[in-house]
């Protein structure tokens, strides 16, 4: 059954709010249910130690870590020149100079990182589902 | 003439509000807009958010004055969200529910850190906030002379007001969207008339940067190089404050609370993801065009040519009377709106992600130990903090009058964001070892920090200043990592490290995360 578009499932006034049921027997829809609740959702420490769910951490970690590496010391590149060596950013770039071109590289450094993210993430994605299927095709 | 463009404006959300208002209460609707926006609406509702009138008038009036210095701000804008989109949007939107403060407690002792989430999220949030209605008020009265400070305060407030307590994020979301749209095109239309007076030739436009002759401050003329950096961070202390700010915008984006509770608007991770990826074209679409309407305004009209009415030198108003000359009173009018708008939408946000952080961390978590006494009374806290935190603002601000000095406010409130929330949120989702105690410690270290360190910095103290940077980020972000490292490491916390598996197999696969109000 599909409900309504934009039908709101936590209850109106009167009933069980996604905080706490008080005290009322009907079960919470899912999406309600606290972190407490929903507990038994998954067998977290199987999965967490599985070999795919740890590929799949290091492989984002991989990324992510030499992707904020790169971009600080890249975006800190500019300050640190600028502040100290100003007269080599004073000298001209075409029609602007060194300190400008510099600046607005940082706008397409910063659009190109987040393209390539996106890219990359979609795999993360694909293994993530992977494993959500594994983990509910064991219980 | 620009009256009429304000109410155009007011009438179009208010109508927002009440067709929001009118779609079925409940919590999730309220806070996060029942999980039901899209990717490319959150992406504007981020940048709405985001761009605030700190960012028009300010950047823009900043670059008219000082020039390529004033640009730096452009860039550390954008870059920020990498750290975003990097290291927060998703785990963040996978584990938690409406506030920060829910990934927090996820796997530490939920009161006391619900407590100090609750307290950083309103410091911030009020500060930002004040700033906002200073400005809003010295704006509106600046452009629609016969409306005085005080009663230009008042509406602002009230308006935020009625968008939250009636609307609630739906309501709040869709002004964020129409302001943004509206930022950006006044913005593109502004870059298009500098560029056609330069027979839209970039190089014409930059050469013109290059001598810049005006009257300073003591009466002698000045010809300065715009595009040179060093008009306005000198030396000795110059290129520390240009990292420190650097650092505090890198990492208090990810940090800011009403730009984190956006990433509960939307139905899943990846779409938070799609969101900052659109957020970050469109800022950073806009803060490419501060180059033509900052310096724009600095060639065209000079910085010695920047007053508002009374004939005070006021770089707020370097975008405004640039529209003014390049397109007439209509194009100053709708410019004006828009600058209106900017303020409003952006109290708004503020507004909401402080009452969400006060009824769902404060009041229901830490006072009622997550239990509701009555149906509807996290929603009904809400509103009423929402009021209070509006009426609290509209005082404050009267009382600051016109005359403060806002931007250290701004400042405050990314180095708050950056040197006490950061910490938290990065140990908590990649650190097994953290702890309550951690946490706690690092959000007071990085909260006492940086306002102390406000407290005696040049921005209030002037000249006589103990520490000589505006900005504290380069002190008070490592104070606030510390904080949290040795408290962590003052303590033991096994419930802690044992639950470390279950938030990181939520945080990266999406297992077990708030649907959209329509699943199930």
């Amino acid at each position: 059954m599909t409900p309504p578009e934009n039908e709101d499932l936590t209850p109106e006034i009167g009933s069980a709010t996604d905080v706490t049921p008080l005290g009322r027997s009907r079960p919470k829809p899912r999406h309600e249910q606290t972190a407490e609740e929903e507990r038994d959702l998954a067998d977290w420490d199987a999965i967490a130690a599985s070999e795919p769910f740890r590929a799949l951490l290091r492989r984002k970690a991989r990324f992510i870590i030499a992707g904020t590496i790169f971009f600080l010391v890249y975006y800190f590149a500019l300050p640190v020149l600028v502040g100290w060596f100003p007269e080599v950013m004073k000298r001209p770039f075409g029609p602007v100079n060194l300190a400008y071109a510099f600046a607005l590289s940082q706008f397409v450094m910063a659009w190109v990182i987040a393209g390539i993210y996106v890219r990359v993430a979609a795999g993360w994605d694909r293994e993530a589902n992977a494993i959500i299927e594994t983990a509910a095709g064991k219980e | 003439m620009a009256l009429f463009m304000f109410l155009l404006f007011i009438v179009a959300t208010l109508g927002i509000t009440w067709w929001s208002a009118r779609r079925s209460s409940g919590a999730s609707n309220y806070f996060a807009a029942g999980r039901s926006i899209t990717g490319w609406q959150n992406g504007l509702a981020v940048a709405g958010d985001y761009m605030s009138a700190a960012s028009f008038l300010g950047i823009a009036g900043m670059i008219a004055f000082k020039g390529y210095d004033g640009f730096m701000y452009s860039v550390g804008f954008l870059v920020a969200y990498l750290t975003v989109l990097l290291i927060v949007a998703e785990p963040l939107r996978n584990a938690g529910k409406y506030t920060m403060a829910d990934v927090l407690a996820y796997r530490l002792s939920a009161r006391p850190v619900r407590a100090m989430a609750a307290l950083s999220t309103l410091t911030v949030s009020t500060f930002y906030m004040i700033a906002q209605m200073v400005g809003a008020g010295a704006l509106v009265s600046l452009l629609i002379p016969n409306i005085p400070f005080e009663g230009a305060v008042i509406g602002v407030g009230v308006l935020m007001i009625i968008y939250v307590v009636f609307g609630g994020m739906l309501a709040t979301t869709w002004v964020q969207i129409i302001k943004a749209v509206l930022l950006l095109s006044g913005s593109l239309f502004l870059s298009i008339l500098v560029l056609r007076h330069y027979d839209y030739s970039l190089v014409t436009f930059f050469n013109s940067l290059r001598e810049i002759s005006f009257t300073g401050a003591d009466g002698a003329t000045v010809t300065q190089d715009f595009l040179e950096p060093g008009h306005k961070y000198t030396p000795p202390w110059g290129a520390l404050d240009l990292i420190s700010l650097g650092l505090a915008l890198v990492f208090g984006t990810a940090g800011l609370p009403h730009i984190l509770v956006r990433f509960y608007t939307v139905p899943d991770a990846k779409t938070a993801r799609s969101s900052v990826v659109w957020a970050m074209v469109l800022i950073g679409a806009f803060y490419i065009m501060t180059t033509f309407f900052g310096f724009g305004a600095a060639s065209i009209l000079g910085p010695d040519q920047i007053i508002d009415p009374a004939g005070n030198s006021n770089p707020n108003m370097a975008a405004p009377m640039l529209a003014k000359v390049m397109g007439g009173e209509i194009f100053f009018a709708f410019i004006s709106a828009i600058a209106f708008a900017t303020i409003l939408a952006v109290v708004a946000g503020l507004t909401i992600s402080a009452s969400t952080s006060f009824a769902h961390d404060f009041y229901t978590n830490v006072l009622y130990h997550g239990k509701e006494m009555r149906p509807g009374q996290e929603v009904r806290v809400a509103r009423i903090t929402a009021f209070l935190v509006g009426a609290i603002s509209i005082i404050i601000a009267m009382v600051m009058g016109p005359g403060v000095n806002v931007a250290f406010l701004v400042g405050l409130a990314f180095a708050v964001a950056a040197s006490a929330n950061l910490p938290a949120i990065i140990f908590s989702l990649f650190w097994k070892r953290f702890n309550t105690t951690g946490a706690v410690s690092g959000l007071v270290t990085g909260l006492v920090s940086s306002m102390a360190l406000i407290a005696i910095s040049p921005s209030i103290m002037g000249k006589e200043a103990l520490f000589p940077l505006e900005n504290p980020g380069i002190i008070s972000i490592p104070l606030g990592f510390l904080g949290a490292w040795l408290g962590t490491l003052a303590s033991h916390e096994p419930t802690a490290e044992a639950r470390f598996a279950e938030l990181e197999v939520r945080a990266n696969t999406g297992l077990g995360a708030e649907k959209a109000g329509t699943a199930h």
